[in-house]
C-alpha cells in the first residue's frame, strides 16, 4: 500500500486561504518518498451544502469529486471533516442511485485523512520532523467523533524532536465553528470559541495544532481579534518541521 | 441566513451567554454529569447494553400498535382505565373530565415534560383547580412563575441565593440560602398540599406492556406520595415510552438513571398500574393512563426521524452539548431543550416555526456520543435542514430561505466548474485587498458575512492558492513526487 501514489485532495479552505498547510503536507510526503499527484479541477467536497440541508447541491459536488478522483489509487486530505463527508455522507446522497452509491462507497474506502493515512495505513509515526516548542492539540469534532481519529495525531506529534505536547482541557469540545452556524449565530459561536481559547491559553503552549483548517480558522480569527499571541498551525506544518509562521 | 432582526432563539441565547450565574451553573452540570456519563459508558461492564437497548427500542417502535394494545389490555385487566389521546387537546379534555367527575379541587403533579408539552396547567387552573408541582425543581419554577431550562434539572438557571429570596417572598420563611433549610421548607409546604389533594398527575418514564405497569423514577419521594395518597391518579405518557417486556424494562431503566444522574438506580422507582386492590392500605381508587400521540405518529411514519422516538428522556445530551452549555434551556422556547429538543420540538410543533432549533447547532456529534441509546441526533438535524432547504409536503414545511437557496445554486455552479471556481477566487482576492488590515487579517465584512467579523477576524484569500503553487513548484519536478499534476481548471 505504501507504494501507492497519493492523490492529494486539498480542502477548499486550505487551497485558498492556508496553502502553506497543503505545501507542508507535500514536504512530509516528499520526505517519506511517497509519489504524489494533484488531480486538477478539484474544488470542494460539498460539506457546506450538505450541512445546510442542500443535498442536491451537495450531490452535484460529490459527483464532481468522484469523477475527478475516480482513477486515484489513494486519496489523502488534510481535513477530517472533508473525509467524513466523502466516507460517510457521499453514499447517503446517492441512496436512490445504486451505481453512484457504489462508486461513492468505493471512493470513500480509499480516501484518508492525513494523520490517519500516515499512522493507520503506512504505519509511520516518526516523520523525522523537528519543531522546537510547546504545542497543544485541538480535537476537531468530525475528525475525533466522526472518524475516530484522536490517537494518530498525538502519536505523530509525540515523535517530533523538540516538541512538547501540553494537553488542554476539553480538547474534544467543539470550537464553535459549525460552518454557516458561525455566521448565522455569531454570539453563540463566539462564546464557544472563547471557552476553547481559555483552555488553549491555560496550557501556556506557544501554538495550537489541529488537523482541520476550518476549526483552526475559527480559533485563529478569534485569537487575532483578541490580540492573543498563540500561533495556530495545521499539523502538517508541524510535521514538515517548519517554524510555521502565524499568519 | 437573515441576520436582522435577531430571532427569539438568538436573543434568548445572548441573554443566557451574558449571565455569569447561568454560565457557572451550566458549566457545573456539564462538568459533573456530562463527563460523568461519558466515563460511565466507557466503564460499563456490559459493553453491549447500549446497543441492545437501542435495538429493543427500535423493535418496539416497529410494532408499537401491538405493544401499546398489550399495555392497555393488561392495565385494564387490573382495573385501570386507558385513554388514547390523539392530541394535546384531547388529553386535556379527558383529564378535565376525570377531574370534574371526581370533584377535584387540587392536583399535585409529579414532574412531567409531557404535561408541559400539552400545556395542561392553564387548562386546569381555568377549571378552578389548584395545580401544585411537587418535584422540588419544578416547584421552585412554579413559585417563580418561570419556565424549566433543563429536562432533568428544571431550575438549573437559578442559584440558591435566588431560591432563598423566592422562598422568603412566597413561603414567608426567614431569609436563608442554605439548601437543606430550603428543602425542608419546600417539603413542609408540599406535604400540606399533598395531604388533601384529590388528584395526582404524573408523567411516565417507562411503561411495560408485558406486566401492564408504568414506572416512575424520582429521588425525592414526591412521586410516590402524589401517586398513592390522592384518590385519583392520572399518568400521562408519550406513546413511545413503552417497552415490551420486563427484561427490556430492566435494561432500559439502567441506562435511564445512569444517563440522567449517574445513578445505578434512582432513590425511588414506583411501579404503578391500577387502582388499589381490596385490602390495600393505600393507593388510588382510580387509575387512568393517558397515552398521547400529539404528532408522534407522523414521526413514527417517517423512517428518517423514527429513531428520535427511541429517546428515553434522560437529558444526558444537554449535559454535553456545547451549544446548550452556553445558551441554556430557555432559548429553545420548548419544554424539550438541548439537542433532543432541537430535533423533537420541530418535529412535534413545526419545522418552519422552529427553524432556529434545526440550524442553531454545530453538528459536533457530542450528543450522539453520550446518548445511552446512541440516537443519531446530528443526522436528524441535518435531515431537518434538508426539509428547510427545499420544503417538504410530508412535513408541511415551506422553503426556509429562498435567498440561501440561491446562494447554494450559485455555489453548485462554481464547485462543478473548476475554471469558474478558480476565476472567482482570483476576483475575490482582488476585491478583498482594501479590507485586509495591518495584521494581514480581514476585520470587517458586509452583509451576511458580517456575522463572522462581528467578533473575529478572517484570514484573507492567499495570493497564490495551493493549486497555483502546485503548478509552479511541484507539478513538473522529478520524483519523489513523480506523478502529474494535471492542469488545474476545468
Amino acid at each position: 500500500m505504501s507504494g501507492n501514489t497519493v492523490s492529494l485532495f486539498i480542502q477548499c479552505l486550505v487551497d485558498t486561504m492556508f496553502p502553506e498547510a497543503g505545501t507542508a503536507m507535500v514536504t512530509v510526503f516528499d520526505r517519506l518518498g511517497i509519489p504524489l499527484a494533484y488531480p486538477g479541477g478539484q474544488t470542494c467536497c460539498g460539506q457546506p451544502a450538505y450541512n445546510s440541508g442542500y443535498r442536491r447541491e451537495a450531490a452535484a459536488a460529490a459527483r464532481h469529486f468522484i469523477e475527478i478522483f475516480e482513477d486515484a489509487e489513494t486519496i489523502v486530505c488534510p481535513s477530517g471533516t472533508c473525509v467524513h463527508m466523502v466516507r460517510h455522507h457521499y453514499p447517503e446522497l446517492f441512496a436512490d442511485d445504486p451505481t453512484m452509491a457504489e462508486r461513492a462507497r468505493a471512493i470513500g474506502a480509499r480516501t484518508f485523512e492525513f494523520t490517519e493515512y500516515l499512522v493507520d495505513v503506512l504505519g509511520i509515526t516518526d516523520v523525522r520532523a523537528e519543531f522546537p516548542g510547546t504545542v497543544t492539540y485541538h480535537d476537531s469534532c468530525h475528525l475525533s467523533r466522526g472518524l475516530g481519529i484522536s490517537r494518530q495525531p498525538r502519536l505523530l506529534l509525540g515523535e517530533v524532536r523538540g516538541l512538547e505536547l501540553l494537553e488542554m482541557a476539553d480538547s474534544d469540545t467543539c470550537c464553535g465553528f459549525g460552518g454557516t452556524f458561525s455566521v448565522n449565530y455569531p454570539e453563540i459561536s463566539t462564546a464557544m470559541v472563547d471557552d476553547k481559547i481559555a483552555n488553549i491559553l491555560a496550557t501556556g503552549a506557544e501554538a495550537v495544532v489541529g488537523c482541520d483548517i476550518s476549526c483552526l480558522m475559527n480559533i485563529l480569527g478569534r485569537l487575532s481579534r483578541r490580540g492573543e499571541k498563540v500561533r495556530v498551525l495545521h499539523i502538517a506544518q508541524v510535521l514538515a518541521g517548519a517554524k510555521g509562521e502565524r499568519r | 441566513m437573515s441576520r436582522t432582526p435577531p430571532s427569539a432563539y438568538r436573543t434568548a441565547a445572548a441573554v443566557g451567554i451574558a449571565s455569569p450565574r447561568l454560565q457557572k451553573s451550566l458549566r457545573g452540570i456539564q462538568d459533573r454529569f456530562g463527563k460523568g456519563a461519558m466515563a460511565l459508558w466507557a466503564g460499563l461492564e456490559d459493553k453491549e447494553l447500549r446497543h441492545r437497548v437501542k435495538a429493543a427500542r427500535l423493535r418496539t417502535l416497529e410494532h408499537l400498535d401491538i405493544v401499546l394494545a398489550e399495555l392497555a389490555e393488561n392495565i385494564r385487566a387490573r382495573g385501570g382505565r386507558v385513554h388514547f389521546a390523539a392530541s394535546g387537546q384531547d388529553a386535556i379534555r379527558y383529564i378535565l373530565e376525570v377531574a370534574t367527575r371526581n370533584k377535584v379541587k387540587r392536583v399535585v403533579k409529579g414532574k412531567s415534560m409531557t404535561s408541559m408539552e400539552i400545556d395542561i396547567d392553564p387548562a386546569l387552573a381555568g377549571a378552578g383547580i389548584e395545580v401544585v408541582e411537587t418535584d422540588l425543581g419544578e416547584y421552585i419554577i412554579q413559585l417563580a412563575g418561570d419556565r424549566p431550562s433543563h429536562i432533568i434539572a428544571p431550575c438549573i438557571h437559578l442559584d440558591r441565593h435566588q431560591i432563598g429570596a423566592l422562598f422568603t417572598e412566597k413561603l414567608g420563611i426567614d431569609s436563608t440560602d442554605d439548601p437543606p433549610t430550603l428543602t425542608m421548607a419546600a417539603r413542609r409546604a408540599l406535604r400540606e398540599k399533598m395531604l388533601d389533594a384529590e388528584m395526582g398527575l404524573t408523567g411516565c418514564n417507562l411503561a411495560c406492556a408485558e406486566t401492564g405497569q408504568i414506572s416512575l423514577v424520582s429521588n425525592e419521594g414526591n412521586i410516590r406520595m402524589a401517586t398513592t395518597m390522592p384518590p385519583v391518579h392520572v399518568a400521562l405518557m408519550g406513546m413511545e415510552r413503552v417497552v415490551a417486556t420486563m427484561d427490556e424494562h430492566r435494561q432500559t431503566l439502567q441506562l435511564l438513571t445512569r444517563g440522567a444522574a449517574l445513578q445505578k438506580l434512582s432513590t425511588y422507582v414506583s411501579f404503578l398500574g391500577g387502582p388499589a386492590g381490596t385490602g390495600d392500605p393505600d393507593g388510588p381508587r382510580e387509575f387512568h393512563l393517558v397515552i398521547l400521540d400529539n404528532g408522534r405518529s407522523r414521526i413514527l411514519a417517517d423512517p428518517e426521524f423514527r429513531e428520535v422516538l427511541a429517546c428515553i428522556r434522560c437529558g444526558a445530551c444537554l449535559n454535553i452539548c456545547p451549544v446548550y452549555g452556553k445558551i441554556g434551556g430557555h432559548a429553545y422556547h420548548s419544554p424539550y431543550c438541548g439537542p433532543i429538543g432541537a430535533v423533537v420540538t420541530p418535529l412535534l410543533d413545526g419545522i418552519n416555526k422552529h427553524a432556529d432549533l434545526c440550524k442553531g447547532e454545530t453538528l459536533c456529534g457530542a450528543c450522539k456520543a453520550i446518548c445511552p441509546v446512541e440516537i443519531d441526533l446530528p443526522r436528524m438535524l441535518a435531515g431537518l435542514r434538508h426539509k428547510l432547504a427545499y420544503g417538504s409536503d410530508r412535513w408541511n414545511t415551506r422553503q426556509h430561505s429562498p435567498a440561501e437557496a440561491c446562494v447554494f445554486s450559485l455555489w453548485r455552479l462554481l464547485v462543478t466548474h473548476g475554471f469558474l471556481y478558480r476565476s472567482l477566487i482570483r476576483i475575490g482576492w482582488l476585491l478583498q485587498r482594501p479590507f485586509v488590515k495591518k495584521n494581514k487579517m480581514i476585520g470587517t465584512m458586509a452583509g451576511i458575512a458580517g456575522g463572522w467579523t462581528a467578533d473575529r477576524d478572517l484570514p484573507p484569500l492567499a495570493g497564490q492558492t495551493f493549486a497555483t503553487l502546485w503548478k509552479k513548484n511541484y507539478a513538473t519536478r522529478r520524483p519523489p513526487a513523480a506523478v502529474t499534476g494535471n492542469e488545474e481548471g476545468a
